[in-house]
Order: C-alpha cells, then structure tokens, then sequence
C-alpha cells in the first residue's frame, strides 16, 4: 500500500498539483530588482513568506516570485499565486485575492475569473479551518507589497 | 498474608486500560478514527472524578465563598479551601497559606512580575530567563523591563537541550540578578531542569528563583521544599483538571512583603474612601469571586493522580518516552529535537520532506492528536534553527500501542509528501 493511498480522505486537501507544487515551486526565487516586496508572517507556526513584485509602466504586475519557508499549503499557494498576478491591475488583485479569501474558507467563490480557476485546487482547504492560513498567508503578503514601495512592508 | 502482598493489593500496578476508562472522552471517534490523543501538554483529558466533582458542586453544593451567613456558602467554602490543603499536599508547600489561587500559570507569573517585580525588586536589577522558556515566562518580565528598569538576561541551552549551566554564574556574578526564572520541564524538549542546583546558585548570588511547574508537575511528583524554590507556578489543566484555575506557590514571607496585583473584593481587611489595608495572603492575592468550581475540580485532578501514584504515573511516562524515543528515532528523516539526559514525556520532531503542520493534518486525519508549530517558544525555536516542530506528548492514559501507531503513521506521512 502506498503512502498516498492510505491518506485518501486528505486528497482533497493534498492535491496532485498541490504536492507538486509545495515540492517544487516555479516561483520560489528572489525577483532581483523588483518594484514592491512585503512579508507575510503567521506567527503560529513560524512561516514567513515574502513576497516580491515587478511592476509594467501602467502600473499591472509585470512578474511575481516568493522567497521563505512554509508547509506544503501555504508553497503551493505562492505558486499558484504567482501564477495567476501577472498582467493584472491592483484593483483587479484586490478582487481576487477576495475572491481567494472566501474560497479559502468557503470552498467556493462567486467571482468569474479564470484565475480563480486555477486557484480551485486549495479550495479543499476549507474543510481544514486551521489550516486556512496557511493558504491566504502568500495572498495577505501579496497585497501589503500592492500596497508598500520597494522598501517593503 | 504476609504484609508485602497486602500492600500490593492495597496499591496494584498501574493499569492503563484501568485508567483509561475514567476518560470518557478516550472513547471518541475522530474522522471515524479512533482518538489518539498525544497533546496533553498542551491540555490533558478529564477523568470522570473530576467532571463529577464539579457537576456535583454545581447540582447539590454552590454559593460563593467566603461571603455568606448560610450553610451553602460555609459548605462551599469548606471545599474551596480544602483545595489549598491538597494543593499544599501535592507540592510539599509548608504551609497551605502559601497556596495562592490563579487564573493559570500565566496568571501566577504575571502576578509575581507585577507584585514582586515592581513592588520589591528596584529599577538597575536584573532577572534570569533561560533560553528554553514558554512565552508565559518571557513575556511578563519583558514587560517588566520596559515598564520598570530591569534587565533581562538569558541563561542560554546546550545542542542536547540542556540548560548551559555553566554560564550561570557568570549571570549571577554581578550581584545585580533578583530572580531567577526558569521552567522545571521544557514543554518542548522535555528537558527536566536542575532545579535545586539553580536555586542553590541564585541564593548564594543574592537572588530568588520562580519555577515554572507547568509540565513538570504533570509527570513527577514535586517537592518545593526539596528544590529549594521561592516560587513555583502550575496550571490545572494539564494535571487533568479544568481550566481557569492556576496556583503560585511562594514563601511566606515573599507574600507577606508582596503589595497586591489585583484590588477587590476578598483581599481587604478594611476599606474606606481615604485607605483600604489588605488581607493577609493568600487572600490578599485572590481579590473577587475566584475559580470555585475550577478549584473544587482542580482538587478532584490532585486526589486522582494522588491516588494513582506520582511514582507509578511517572515509571509509566518513563517508559513510554523510552519507546517513543526508540520508535521515532528508527525513522529515516526524523529528528528528535533535543536530546536531554533528564527528560518526561515530550518528544518534538522535525520529518525531513514534511513541514510540521502538514504533518499534524495528515496524524489527524488518522485520529492522532499532536501540536505542531512553536510551541509558544519561538525564541527557542529560533534558537534551533527551526521555524516549527511536531510534538507528541504523552499522559496517564498515553499507551504503548498508540505511540506504535504514531511511529507507523509517521512513516506513512513520510511516504505520502516523497
């Protein structure tokens, strides 16, 4: 019997794409020089991502990428993250990372929005309350770096 | 019958299944698997004797204490106080007018910060915090320092998790120290602390020692008079009593010399509009309606463990962290976290491959119960170079076969996040 196998309830937290991307994330380097950075911290577990943004010259995310330490939830929503901001205003960012918020802790969201789709996969997330965090950690250091210059936050 | 067989029907072995059917809740399901509860330091599990205590004291036996002319309030009383003579009892105090009631451990040490710490010690001293401390014994004395000039020093840890004693005197050396503070048991390595060594080292440097008794009153039976402690705080609700109730225990004459913390009901002796004079302690530290019912429940915790045994209950959580021990320690990628010659039953780890609370999620999706994160200890967290830990611990009810499960699972999660 496998080690996945024998955890299959937890499949909907673990998904395939979460595994993978909690194992190897695309996005976890340091954007170097970059527009925007802030940290987000839960002090809870110790988990600390930062978060750093390039910005176009009309203002949309031009690039993303995430440096720290985080469990298996809290990577894979970085990745995913990082995926999904480029090419996106502040205002349409603060939607989502909304959107993301109430799927987190819902498991859905009524927002239509193809990267919320791709986000789907931690909706799953919802049927674990402390593990919630875990998920909107990268999204709450996403929108301190929206909000803070390159000094951070 | 010789004497010898009579005793050991008077006092059988200990019997965990025995003790385990006083735990209505060990009977649970969690997601349809059956509860494995390894968090007892954090919190332990309440026998039936002390739900019934207390369900008893509220159905048949409760007034407030201390105030009224009626045979409800004297019976209430009665058991109130009584819980100061078992608690006197437990941890050898001379006295049970040195037993002072508290919300928790946290509440016992920020009492002795506020009362002791800005009514005697002097702006210019210092206190002692070891690297190893719960936030609750870190944070009342930062506190302290920044509202009344003291310094605070860190008595720093060993790679095995031990106390660095040999820097203790050179902390003490400059006669500036007034207390020091220090847990008994770490609710993260399970080191067990020299304690009488430390106390021995504070007096001749012309300071006093609180211990934080938080876990080690749990496991061990305690003796403050052997330690040769000035204070010593713990918390009902890990000695499988409830919430809302905690203890400091302190000399006589520290709560003689200690102003109040707390005004109110209950610690005056007399109040008028120009002055209020105070009741002796413990009074004088219990202003307003205390715990009752947490404290007729804590007496109910300290009569079951009592009648158990602190020896028997401590040669089983030896025995038990021995196998724990042995069974993580076997798993490719694990690493326990501290490695202390003296130690009870908590063991913290780190799975290579696996973050803490990935862990904990998936044990609990098996039913197991454990904590994972900082244990409300970053500093010492930090100190090992670890942002989280899982930790199982273990209690009276703790079994040979669930840890086995734990280690079993353990490799299962390993498995799962390759």
């Amino acid at each position: 019997m496998s080690g996945a196998d024998t955890f299959q309830d937890a499949r909907s937290l673990y998904q395939d794409i979460i595994l993978d991307r909690g194992r190897n994330p695309r996005h976890m380097h340091r954007l170097d020089p970059f527009d925007a950075r802030a940290q987000g911290e839960n002090p809870m577990c110790g988990d600390q991502i930062e978060v750093r943004l390039g910005f176009t010259s009309d203002g949309r995310v031009a690039d993303a990428a995430f440096e720290g330490r985080g469990c298996a939830i809290s990577l894979a929503s970085a990745d995913l993250m990082a995926d999904v901001v480029r090419g996106r205003t502040r205002a349409e960012l603060h939607a989502l990372a909304a959107a993301f918020g109430t799927l987190a802790r819902t498991g859905d969201a009524p927002l239509a929005d193809a990267a919320l789709d791709a986000l789907r996969p931690l909706s799953g997330v919802s049927e674990y309350p402390s593990r919630v965090k875990c998920a909107t950690l990268p999204w709450n250091a996403l929108l301190a770096a929206l909000d803070a210059g390159p000094g951070g936050a | 019958m010789n004497a010898e067989s009579k005793l050991s029907m008077l006092a059988p072995a200990f019997d965990v299944e025995r003790v385990r059917r006083d735990f209505p809740i060990l009977s649970q399901s969690v997601h349809g698997k059956k509860l494995v509860f390894l968090d007892s330091a954090a919190s332990a599990q309440k026998p039936r004797a002390v739900i019934d205590a207390m369900t008893h004291a509220m159905e048949t036996q409760y007034a407030n204490v201390h105030r009224g002319l009626h045979w409800m309030s004297e019976r209430t009383s009665d058991a109130y106080e009584g819980v100061r003579d078992k608690v006197a009892g437990l941890l050898n105090a001379p006295s049970r007018e040195e037993i002072v009631f508290t919300g928790s451990s946290t509440g016992a040490i920020n009492l002795v910060a506020h009362s002791y710490g800005r009514g005697i010690l002097k702006p210019g001293q210092a206190v002692v915090v070891s690297e190893m401390e719960h936030h609750a014994n870190i944070v009342p004395w930062q506190m302290l320092r920044d509202a009344h000039g003291i310094e605070l020093r860190v008595l720093p840890i060993t790679e095995a998790g031990e106390l660095e004693m040999a820097a203790l005197p050179g902390l003490l050396a400059d006669g500036r120290v007034g207390l020091v503070a220090v847990t008994h048991m770490s609710n993260v390595l399970g080191t067990y602390n020299p304690v009488s060594r430390i106390a021995q080292l504070a007096h001749e440097a012309g300071a006093l020692l609180l211990v934080d008794g938080s876990q080690a009153v749990v496991h061990r039976a305690v003796d403050v008079q052997a330690l040769g402690a000035d204070f010593y705080v713990f918390t009902g609700h890990k000695l499988y009593g409830p919430t809302g109730i905690g203890v400091l225990w302190a000399r006589m004459a520290l709560l003689d010399a200690m102003p109040p913390f707390m005004g109110g009901g209950d610690m005056i002796s007399s109040v008028s509009f120009e002055r209020s004079s105070w009741a002796k302690p413990p009074s004088k530290f219990e202003a307003g309606t205390p715990a009752i019912l947490e404290a007729i429940g804590l007496g109910a915790a300290i009569d079951y463990v009592q009648a158990i045994g602190m020896d028997a209950i401590s040669a089983h959580e030896a025995e038990l962290t021995d196998h724990a021990l042995s069974r993580l320690s076997a798993i490719e990628g694990l690493q326990v976290i501290g490695r202390a010659q003296d130690r009870g039953g908590v063991v913290s780890f780190t799975l290579e491959g696996a973050h803490a609370h990935d862990v904990a999620t998936l044990l609990d999706r098996n039913g197991i119960a454990v904590r994972a994160g900082q244990h409300c200890a970053e500093p010492l967290i930090r100190r090992l170079g670890l942002t989280s830990t899982t930790r199982a611990s273990f209690g009276i009810y703790t079994t040979r076969e669930e840890i086995d499960f734990l280690a079993d699972t353990l490799v299962r999660v390993k498995g799962f996040f390759q």
